[in-house]
């Protein structure tokens, strides 16, 4: 496929889009508007991943690709393939091996290092849209760290619910300074959200880049009495027994009967190839 | 038993080549050419064009069989196309004074010079299916004149020769481009326009009809529409003077609307501007209304609060190509947020339990 730049995007273009990772380093969780491109996949499938990953990319990395921690689901798949064809880069399932993981909706239970990059993929950037749908409003209450109005929706789930509802896409304040969102990741993953790794963040429709440098400081907002709380099913993983990661749910039969697995698929394939267990892990095997 | 679902890869590979053979359809059928498309489909050709920011009626055929006509669809592959293109420079702005029409009419004057040209319309056609088309056959040739060779001159140059309407200012600057520059409100009259011309012709025109039911209601005269072609030009360095290098059809609009005036400057009729490739009539018109609207500010009226008033909520929402990405998104796998919901509820429902219980026992014990 030698009709397409190397990771597809011209080099003007990424240029473009590195300037953005850049700023956004500098003034972490600020969103930088950024000309964002039509991707040959729809608005909302990740193209703001896509765009920052095809920037972030040389020919020296392995890619990972993740959607809902699994490399197996078909728009990791489809991704996954575009970069080995645009770009010819080697890929990875394994955490470890990989140099820039490109993700939707989690981050891996692995500890990532100083050597990599997380790409997230954002649908929608900005935290206080869902309380104020302008964008020229917005922007002037970041300006002014207006963030009251968030409190206020915490607050009132807290009066409503006795809990603050929110479950995935919890927002956090970067460096004290900037509320962000950080995509739709559980909020079991919050925690996760200062590492040694870089992360950045893509929403390509909306046309935002941001990003957290390694070691910044991100709280996700509460009160103090009502703390953060990061949350998962109470179960351990029915394959390979892991206690400490995140679970999808599987309904099994017209019984209604369930079994939790790792989200990180390659998360609880390592632990079992270790030998760990869980409740079904004999039958699984 | 639970098996991680492998084989994503194989799943995709096979929904494609299904996706294929449907797009074909019976084989028994012959197969359409993208000529047949081009000329016989032409007005859905334009929309791809249009919609799509990129004048080749031949690769909008191509997208419109690939797309199995799915138009959006179709202006997708086009939008995704385009963007790889390289920039060799920038064409000087097309002269539609220079237009020659095909079809030209004013709903303001009877009659002017250039004349009433009706075109190839439906305007006045009765809507009954006409089943000889059901069997295979030559349509008769059209009537002939000789055509017009003097330049149609704009109908508004005549109202502004009156001083009657408002004046465009006139400029050189370089018009933004949506495109290459991230969308920022306010934005001005130009981004706007371009936001239009590609936006979705279903949601510009319910814009523009919202207005003609009192949502910002602002009367329009439809000055003068016409459909044509227009040579298009461009100067190249090593010449150092422009060139005419192809030529596009175009519809344009230019509405008449009501007047604005004050204490010191007279009356004077407005405008609103519709500009879109091809014969796309129902859309420049809607984006006339629609131009019109936007310009309340800039024009000292009220805002209304009307939807098609509002800058940043018509321009945030009338590309289909993101509207539909992001709609269709929700089908993607959500389950790890779902979970999140999941937990969260059943927790919440826990707690409202214990509550009522505990609240059961403490009227139970009094």
């Amino acid at each position: 496929m030698n009709d397409y730049n190397f990771a597809y995007l011209d080099e003007q273009t990424k240029r473009m889009i590195r300037r953005a990772i850049l700023k956004g380093l500098a003034v972490p969780g600020y969103q930088v508007p950024f000309a964002s491109r039509e991707m040959p996949m729809p608005y909302g499938w990740g193209t703001g991943g896509v765009q920052v990953s095809a920037a972030a990319l040389t020919p020296d990395d392995t890619l990972k690709v993740i959607d809902q921690g699994a490399d197996d689901t078909t728009n990791a798949v489809s991704i996954r393939k575009f970069f080995e064809k645009t770009a010819g880069v080697e890929t990875t399932e394994e955490t470890e091996k990989a140099s820039v993981i490109q993700t939707r909706h989690r981050i891996p239970e692995a500890e990532l290092t100083e050597d990599q990059i997380l790409v997230y993929q954002v649908p929608i950037p900005e935290p206080l849209r869902f309380l104020e749908p302008r964008e020229t409003e917005t922007r002037k209450m970041h300006a002014l760290q207006e963030y009251g109005l968030m409190h206020v929706k915490l607050y009132e789930d807290i009066s409503q619910h006795g809990a603050i509802a929110t479950a995935y896409a919890y927002p956090v304040k970067v460096e004290g300074r900037y509320v962000m969102d950080p995509s739709p990741i559980p909020k079991f993953d919050n925690p996760k959200m200062e590492m040694a790794a870089i992360q950045l963040f893509g929403a390509g429709r909306e046309q935002r880049i941001y990003a957290v440098p390694p070691y910044t400081q991100v709280v996700p907002l509460d009160f103090e009495d009502y703390p953060f709380e990061a949350g998962k099913a109470d179960h351990a993983c029915d394959l390979c027994g892991a206690e400490d990661s995140y679970l999808d749910e599987v309904i099994l039969d017209d019984a209604g009967n369930r079994m939790f697995v790792c989200s990180d698929t390659d998360y609880c394939r390592s632990r079992r190839e270790a030998g760990h267990s869980g409740r079904l892990g004999e039958e699984a095997a | 038993m639970y098996v991680a679902v492998k084989g994503g890869e194989r799943a995709i590979e096979n929904a494609h080549a299904w996706l294929a053979e449907e797009r074909r359809g019976d084989t028994d059928v012959a197969e359409l050419s993208l000529a047949q498309i081009r000329e016989q489909l032409s007005l859905a050709v334009n929309r791809v064009m249009a919609e799509g920011s990129l004048f080749d009626p031949d690769l909008a055929a191509l997208a419109i069989k690939q797309s199995r006509g799915d138009l959006i669809e179709a202006i997708f592959l086009i939008r995704a196309y385009r963007t790889t293109l390289p920039r060799f420079g920038y064409t000087q702005p097309v002269e539609t004074g220079a237009m020659a029409c095909d079809r030209r009419i004013s709903a303001t004057f009877k009659d002017a010079p250039g004349g009433q040209v009706l075109g190839p319309t439906f305007d006045y056609t009765h809507r009954l299916l006409d089943f000889k088309l059901a069997a295979e056959g030559e349509v008769p040739a059209a009537p002939a004149a000789e055509p017009r060779q003097d330049p149609t001159p704009h109908i508004t140059g005549f109202l502004q020769d009156e001083d009657i309407i408002e004046r465009e200012p006139v400029s050189d600057a370089v018009p933004g481009d949506l495109t290459r520059e991230p969308m920022a409100f306010p934005a001005d009259r130009a981004v706007r326009l371009q936001s239009l011309t590609r936006g979705d012709e279903g949601f510009i025109l319910g814009m523009a009809y919202s207005t003609q039911r009192g949502y910002a209601r602002n009367h329009a005269f439809v000055g003068e529409l016409r459909i044509g072609s227009v040579p298009v030009e461009m100067e190249i360095p090593e010449l150092g003077f422009a060139i005419e290098i192809g030529e596009v059809e175009l519809t344009e609009c230019e509405t008449v609307n009501q007047f604005k005036g004050s204490k010191t400057v007279p009356p004077q009729f407005t405008r609103g501007y519709g500009l879109v490739f091809g014969q796309s009539e129902r859309k420049s018109i809607a984006m006339a209304l629609v131009d019109r609207a936007l310009r309340w500010e800039e024009l000292g009226e009220d805002n209304l609060g009307a939807p098609a008033q509002d800058e940043e909520f018509v321009l945030s929402h009338a590309d289909n190509i993101q509207a539909t990405g992001f709609l269709e998104h929700i089908k993607l796998p959500h389950y790890v947020d779902f979970q999140s919901e999941l937990e969260l509820v059943r927790k919440l429902r826990r707690e409202a339990a214990e509550l009522a219980e505990t609240l059961a026992a403490r009227e139970a014990a009094e």
